[in-house]
């Protein structure tokens, strides 16, 4: 059932726990109490809106920077990973397997704020060896949503 | 100048759909609850290798019966779905989707004078392909108290000297019903002892919640006299590739082929391509799509019953068969005002056979938000007529 939930809100946080308990066939309280668990076993990590900042008229940039780092004895990338997603600034960290070690996607107010963040915070740390910086031109798709096209329902009406 | 018409064509009555498409059509905002296909966009990896097979340049015909290839993969789909031994050479073809099969598995058996059994509320286009082809169609009149489903007795007392085939459109369109492996095995022996040939179209296997389907050729006796009839369009979200198939004995099929050959040729050669991609590696989408629709089944069914509405439980399709019979309207003007007052669409059930009578067809291959909203205004309107009465 827990996977069941999950995958239910995957896509849409916004479907209320009566709605789950009817599409799924179980109680508002064993929804929510499912719910509950995911939240405090932190399976359920937060609830973001997807938003295409494109549309509004502010200045974002994101960039997503290769970072090859020293692991240190005893913690591995964990610490290092640690140290660099705490900066507000940052939106993703993961560790990567190849010619890399971390992914870190960052969002600024301009390229400036981004190449400051990199040139002051990122590069100088001790364990960080080098950082290759790539600047996202456009989102199309994230988190399994197009951003791009809204879809029309092109079906007729009434078919037999 | 001469009467240049048929007269068994002249007489046919037009689809009781199209009347009320006509009416929908004129209403500009309205939120349809009616249509009989997926809202599933083909998925991707199908439709690419269809693109593919364009790039490629393969534009020809191909044979009669269909690609090899794709022969190969429905036999192999039917063992691995259905239990199901078709040998791909003689016992499958592939057609321009199901009702090509229907049509042509008529044709290809019919005497004229011949009865066929059709339960209805069915699939619109068996009582004219029966008319068609010489035949002589036989409505069954299927119950609400039977949740749709033919039972023993219905069908016995059906059977004169000259049925020959009787169609078994299950899980159904328009009610939602379903047989499984208890309904199906009261009827065979009736079947196999009366010597009918069935027909049995389905095009909705992949759609059934909490069971799976179970093929009536799967039954000891069954299989030489069954013609199977399935297809892409709603298991694979492919209504417009118009691509479906037949299995059934190789004596059969071989008349239907040369049907096919004469009138159709072949089947798209793209869909065709794509349809091999889609029976290779398209259960997952199956899976994702079957269980989209199972929770806007549940949700559409509680909806339905939270207005008063009696409703049985649908286990099959995308549609749900609500009765309104409480409310003192024929389905027509249930649905006639409906579609006025709170400009939703939904289909008489009468559209399927006369005992739809009392019911409605509502189908949930739509977005969750898209049925929220239609089902609210059809809770203001149920509410409005009853506190009328």
């Amino acid at each position: 059932m827990r996977e069941k939930i999950l995958t239910a809100i995957d896509k849409n946080s916004k479907v209320s726990v009566a709605d789950l308990a009817i599409m799924l066939g179980i109680t508002e309280e064993e929804v929510a109490n499912t719910i509950k668990e995911l939240e405090d076993e932190t399976i359920i990590c937060g609830y973001p809106t997807l938003i295409n900042w494109d549309k509004v008229h502010c200045e974002r940039v994101t960039a997503l920077i290769e970072v090859k780092v020293t692991p240190q004895r005893g913690l591995g990338f964990d610490k290092i990973a640690e140290r660099i997603y705490q900066f507000s600034e940052v939106q993703s960290v993961y560790l990567m397997s190849g010619g890399f070690d971390l992914t870190v996607i960052i969002e600024g107010k301009s390229m400036r704020e981004v190449a400051n963040f990199v040139s002051e915070k990122l590069a100088p740390m001790d364990a960080v060896l080098s950082t290759g910086t790539h600047f996202v031109l456009k989102k199309y798709k994230e988190h399994g949503l197009p951003l791009v096209q809204t879809k029309h329902d092109e079906r007729m009406l009434i078919t037999p | 100048m001469r009467n240049p018409l048929s007269k068994s064509v002249v007489n046919i009555q037009p689809s009781g759909i199209r009347k009320f498409f006509d009416i929908v059509s004129e209403m500009k905002d309205a939120i349809s609850l009616g249509v009989g296909e997926p809202d599933f966009d083909t998925p991707w990896h199908i439709r690419e290798e269809g693109i593919y097979s364009l790039e490629k340049g393969r534009t020809f015909y191909t044979s009669n019966a269909g690609l090899k290839e794709l022969k190969v993969e429905i036999s192999n789909y039917l063992y691995r779905r259905f239990d199901l031994n078709y040998d791909y050479n003689k016992e499958v073809m592939v057609t321009v989707g199901g009702s090509e099969a229907i049509d042509i598995a008529l044709r290809a058996m019919l005497e004229p004078g011949d009865e066929v059994l059709i339960p209805q509320p069915c699939y619109v286009s068996y009582h004219p392909c029966t008319i068609l082809a010489g035949g002589v169609p036989v409505v069954i009149d299927l119950k609400g108290e039977n949740d749709f489903k033919l039972t023993r007795q219905e069908l016995i007392d059906s059977i004169t000297d000259k049925t020959k085939v009787l169609i078994l459109a299950f899980p159904n369109n328009p009610t939602g019903a379903i047989m499984d492996h208890d309904d199906l095995l009261k009827i065979v022996d009736v079947i196999i002892e009366k010597d009918l040939i069935v027909i049995s179209d389905e095009i909705y296997s992949e759609l059934t919640y909490g069971s799976k389907h179970v093929s009536i050729a799967s039954f000891p006796g069954m299989k030489e006299r069954t013609i199977v009839i399935n297809g892409f369009s709603k298991s694979y979200a492919m209504t417009g590739w118009r691509l479906g198939y037949a299995a059934g004995p190789a004596l059969i099929l071989e008349q239907m082929i040369k049907i096919h050959q004469f009138a159709i040729m072949c089947a798209p050669t793209t869909s065709q391509y794509a349809g091999v991609e889609a029976l290779k590696s398209g259960d997952p989408d199956v899976e994702m799509m079957r269980d989209a629709y199972d929770k806007r089944r549940r949700f559409v069914v509680h909806s339905l019953r939270k207005m008063g509405l009696e409703c049985f439980e649908p286990y099959g399709a995308f549609y749900v068969f609500p009765c309104i019979k409480g409310l003192n309207m024929t389905a027509d003007e249930f649905a006639t005002k409906l579609l006025q007052e709170e400009k939703v669409a939904v289909v008489p059930g009468t559209a399927f056979g006369d005992c739809g009578e009392g019911y409605l067809r509502i189908s949930y291959a739509y977005s969750m938000d898209n049925l929220k909203i239609a089902l609210e205004r059809m809770q203001n309107f149920v509410d409005r007529h009853r506190s009328e009465k």
